[in-house]
């Protein structure tokens, strides 16, 4: 990967058609993005959407902030707030997409009168709709 | 080692745990209601989006081309390639203006402003939200890049950066890509859902 001494020289300075390569590249791939989108394909578009975007990203993030070169800490500090990133969304995922797995209640739309929102130990009161709902919508989150 | 660029960089990866916490209310909210991300995303301009694709594009590589040219000592070229990068983001932010514009004529609004009746499926306000969240803490960014960016002219235009210092041209190329990044992400995530 690194290029012994050559590259790991403070000012390294690439050629300019690198630069222009990479730029090229990246519209490229905007319009492949843009022409993907218009073929149905399913789910599969959205994961075909993210996978161009994490190539573009990767391109921005090697060439243009010199990741390639560069000291790998700066790389290991920018994964590593992507991976915290991933980790982040993966378990709310699980969790907002599985509730009903377990509990059949849980992935049941909130009762306004449900006793689980209601401080413990209060009388249960009459609540409306609407209103209601959205109080213990609130009340959840 | 430089502690100026290791500093910018545990300011990027902070940045990407700010707009983190969005893209997993997008994830939520999609994966909730996905027909109705569909029928809404319909109401944004996939050519102004991509347009701004290509303009935050184009404007990373003449800010990559400036630090290049600070680099190699070539003054000119370098304050020429921050100014393009400059006229860049504003291009950017004036698309921006008539897309939101656009938006808040028709009622397109975030939560309880929404008023907009065009758009099938459950609770289309919510798309709206995170697209004005999303969207606008981006546009916030490109607005503080352009600051600095024009900081950076007023100092090389006083000879401020050659090769042997030209670190605050750097670190703000960093950012400024880490912004076009974000944006190469939100561009599909709203304009394209197939």
């Amino acid at each position: 990967m690194s290029n012994e001494s050559k590259y790991s020289h403070h000012a390294h300075i690439l050629p300019l058609k690198l630069y222009l390569l990479i730029g090229g590249g990246l519209i490229f791939l905007t319009l492949v993005t843009v022409a993907v989108a218009q073929v149905h394909l399913g789910p599969f578009n959205l994961v075909v959407a993210l996978l161009i975007a994490v190539l573009k990203a990767s391109l921005v993030g090697l060439f243009f902030m010199h990741m390639f070169w560069d000291n790998k800490l700066y790389a290991l500090f920018f994964t590593a707030g992507i991976a915290f990133l991933g980790l982040f969304i993966t378990i709310t995922m699980f969790d907002t997409m599985r509730r009903g797995d377990i509990y059949q209640e849980v992935g049941q739309p909130i009762k306004p009168d449900a006793v689980t929102y209601k401080t413990a130990g209060q009388p249960i009161k009459e609540t409306g709709h609407g209103e209601g709902e959205h109080k213990a919508v609130e009340g959840e989150k | 080692m430089d502690s100026a660029k290791l500093g910018m960089w545990v300011f990027l990866l902070t940045e990407i745990l700010f707009f983190g916490g969005l893209f997993c209310a997008y994830a939520i909210y999609r994966a909730w209601h996905p027909e109705m991300f569909h029928q809404a995303h319909k109401a944004l301009d996939w050519r102004l989006g991509g347009l701004n694709t290509i303009v935050l594009i184009t404007s990373s590589v003449t800010m990559a081309l400036s630090i290049r040219a600070f680099q190699l000592n070539q003054q000119k070229q370098g304050i020429g390639l921050l100014v393009a990068t400059w006229l860049c983001a504003a291009t950017f932010m004036v698309v921006k203006y008539f897309e939101y514009a656009h938006k808040f004529h028709v009622g397109q609004l975030p939560g309880k402003f929404y008023t907009y009746t065009g758009i099938e499926g459950s609770n289309p306000h919510i798309f709206f939200s995170i697209y004005f969240m999303m969207t606008g803490l981006h546009g916030i960014h490109v607005l503080v890049g352009m600051g600095v960016i024009a900081w950076l002219i007023v100092k090389a235009r006083r000879g401020r950066f050659g090769p042997d210092y030209y670190t605050p041209v750097e670190v703000t190329g960093l950012y400024w890509h880490l912004v076009d990044m974000v944006w190469i992400f939100l561009f599909p995530l709203f304009y394209l859902i197939g």
